[in-house]
């Protein structure tokens, strides 16, 4: 398992379209993913579920990655998780 | 013409326009399931999978239509739909609740549905809370499928109507049938919820946000767009004075749409163009609706803000090629980076300065950090050959300045083209004319730059000497002060001398007060925000560059902005 924290750096926060550029990428492994924000926890392959987190600006999020390229993925899920987008 | 008493509420315009019909609202109460404990939780589970697919059939046929109707953009809404028929944390976590709890499917999906809803209305961010709004299309429409109902029908309406609702869902805004609904208020909801830009892209006008209405169905109302007010059981004095607002609105309109892809002609045949100006990707949509022909001004400071390091060669390529791309062939002038000033970076230490604005900013601090501007202008030469694109330095005081930034360009596109990639040859470079040293020496960079725009709102701050932050100073931003002009006018002159063309991209191009005075100097490109090109494009329809030249002329030996508007404004009132 690894774990690493991030922090969003997006104006916009983590809304609509990064989430769904992070979910997809999510969807392309066949390890679990959590998505850790302020003590609640989801499953990386949900758009809702992330929605859910309202990431904003600045919010620390906690990756925690289970299973097969695990190191890939939070490799680049976190890249995602620290891009901008517009 | 109603004894019932007239009421007025507020909203937000989210597409403008007007509308006059009944009320048709919408009662939207939600149909809320019993908790039941079933015997049989795997046949619970088998109904929820087959109405999710039900509802899966459903959807893409309305993304489909939307699809053809309003394009890609607008069909992405049922797609975010269908991606939400898959999520794991609304199908999964139903599922294993239905089993977990022995419960029937209608009160574990409204359970998990429900619990998402008020999240996302909890949210800070307003883009996620209008999420919210998803999720309860989805779990009704799924709902409706457990339950074997059809939704509520706004596509066989008989009569016209203004739909009144506590707020449309993408799926209700969709299927909107248009000959009959003349447009729709809802009481939450702002001007980027998803019926809001629905609303936008089909033209009927709405008001969003306008809070709780007491509205019966079948009363007479107003939906003013213009100004957001919905007015309920009008007097015959309003119905009048509406009547004749939406006529000449509509009027105003047919014109606009008719000048959409006109070129931009005085009534006597003289020919200018009619550009916007850029700070973002996400302009570039109203662009091309406001009939723009070419972006003038395209500041490329959004790709350095808000940020950890600079933008890569790379990113700023693809951002380059889009733009040329989505523009097709129409002129797109590129600004390079002008950091500095009022624009920090904070991941950029930059020396305290007691002047920013006399500072290092610019085209100044691009020569301090040349690897930057080397990084910029090759991302901009290989985006070259995807359009027409213009290059152009911002804050240019003296012609060495010029020769150098222009050298680096043609050592940076020397070496890309070593390396075997393309640069197009209808690349042009130009500068901004923006310190006054620039315009006064007009004649001497003409000889050197393909063309000039020249940046009004640093040009006016800087020949008053008045910080244009500054509100106790905020009078000498005076436009049309003979002096201005008269810089305008040496620049045009220069230009013109040696066949180059100039553009103007400050605040002053898009003044309706100062157009004419542009136009009789001879200005050849105007780039202004996208919102005022329709009706700039239709003012300028109506002069005659003829006599708007002599005017022009009078207006340069002036004493004072004040004689100048006064001059205009008298000439303009005699004209007709």
């Amino acid at each position: 398992m690894v774990t690493r924290t991030f922090t969003v750096v997006n104006p916009q926060g983590f809304h609509v379209r990064p989430t769904k550029t992070f979910v997809d990428k999510a969807i392309s492994f066949p390890c679990e993913i959590k998505v850790i924000h302020k003590n609640k926890t989801m499953n990386g392959k949900s758009s809702l579920g992330i929605m859910a987190l309202g990431l904003a600006k600045h919010a620390e999020v906690t990756l925690e990655i289970n299973g097969e390229q695990e190191d890939q993925a939070i490799e680049e899920l976190g890249a995602i998780l620290t891009g901008i987008y517009e | 013409m109603t004894n019932e008493m007239t009421m007025q509420w507020k909203g937000i315009a989210a597409s403008p326009g007007y509308a006059i019909a009944r009320a048709l609202v919408m009662n939207k109460e939600r149909f809320v399931p019993e908790r039941l404990t079933v015997v049989n939780p795997a046949e619970e589970q088998f109904r929820f999978i087959a109405a999710v697919g039900l509802a899966a059939v459903e959807l893409d046929a309305i993304r489909q239509s939307t699809l053809e109707k309003l394009g890609a953009a607008k069909a992405e809404i049922f797609e975010g739909h269908l991606l939400l028929l898959r999520d794991p944390e609304l199908v999964d976590v139903i599922i294993e609740n239905i089993g977990a709890e022995g419960i029937n499917a209608e009160y574990a999906l409204y359970e998990v549905a429900q619990m998402f809803i008020e999240t996302f209305m909890g949210l800070d961010n307003e883009l996620l809370r209008a999420r919210a709004i998803d999720i309860r299309d989805v779990s009704d429409r799924i709902m409706n499928k457990l339950r074997g109902v059809s939704f509520t029908d706004l596509v066989t309406l008989n009569e016209e109507c203004v739909i009144i609702a506590e707020d449309l869902t993408p799926s209700d805004t969709a299927s909107l049938n248009l000959q009959m609904v003349k447009g729709f208020v809802s009481e939450i909801g702002s001007r980027t919820s998803h019926s809001a830009i629905m609303a936008r892209s089909l033209g009927i006008p709405a008001i969003v946000g306008a809070g709780a209405m007491d509205i019966h169905n079948g009363s007479y109302v107003i939906l003013d767009a213009i100004e957001g007010i919905v007015i309920v059981n009008p007097s015959d004095e309003q119905l009048a004075e509406y009547h004749e607002k939406q006529q000449q609105y509509e009027l105003k309109m047919a014109e606009y749409r008719k000048l959409k892809d006109l070129p931009t002609v005085t009534a006597d045949g003289h020919q200018v163009e009619l550009a916007a100006n850029i700070g973002n990707l996400e302009d570039i949509e109203k662009v091309l609706d406001n009939g723009a022909e070419a972006i003038g001004l395209f500041r490329t400071e959004f790709l350095y803000m808000d940020r950890n390091g600079f933008p890569s060669e790379d990113e700023q390529f693809e951002v380059y090629k889009h733009v040329l791309e989505k523009m097709n062939h129409r002129p797109v002038v590129i600004r390079t980076f002008d950091i500095g000033g009022d624009k920090e970076l904070s991941y950029m230490e930059l020396p305290r300065e007691s002047n920013p604005f006399l500072g290092l900013r610019a085209l100044r601090l691009c020569f301090r950090h040349e690897e930057l501007f080397r990084i910029q202008l090759r991302a901009l030469l290989r985006a070259s050959v995807y359009g027409s694109l213009k290059i152009m330095f911002p804050m240019i005081a003296v012609i060495e300045e010029w020769r150098k930034a222009k050298s680096i360009l043609l050592e940076e596109k020397a070496k890309l083209q070593e390396q075997g990639m393309a640069v197009s040859e209808r690349l042009e470079i130009g500068m901004m004319v923006e310190v006054p040293a620039a315009a006064l020496s007009a004649e001497i960079f003409a000889r050197e730059v393909d063309f000039f725009s020249i940046g009004t709102n640093d040009l006016i701050q800087y020949t008053m000497a008045a910080d244009r932050m500054n509100e106790s100073v905020s009078y000498l931003y005076q436009p049309c002060h003979p002096t201005i002009l008269k810089l305008v006018h040496m620049v045009v002159e220069a230009a013109k001398n040696q066949g180059k063309w100039v553009g103007m991209c400050g605040e002053m191009a898009g003044d309706s007060a100062a157009i004419p005075l542009l136009i009789g100097l001879g200005l050849h490109e105007f780039s202004m925000s996208a919102s005022s090109i329709l009706p700039s494009r239709q003012l300028i329809g109506y002069h005659h560059y003829e006599k708007l030249v002599p005017v022009a002329a009078h207006a340069l030996t002036l004493g004072s902005q004040r004689e100048v508007l006064q001059y205009v404004s008298e000439y303009i009132g005699n004209k007709g």
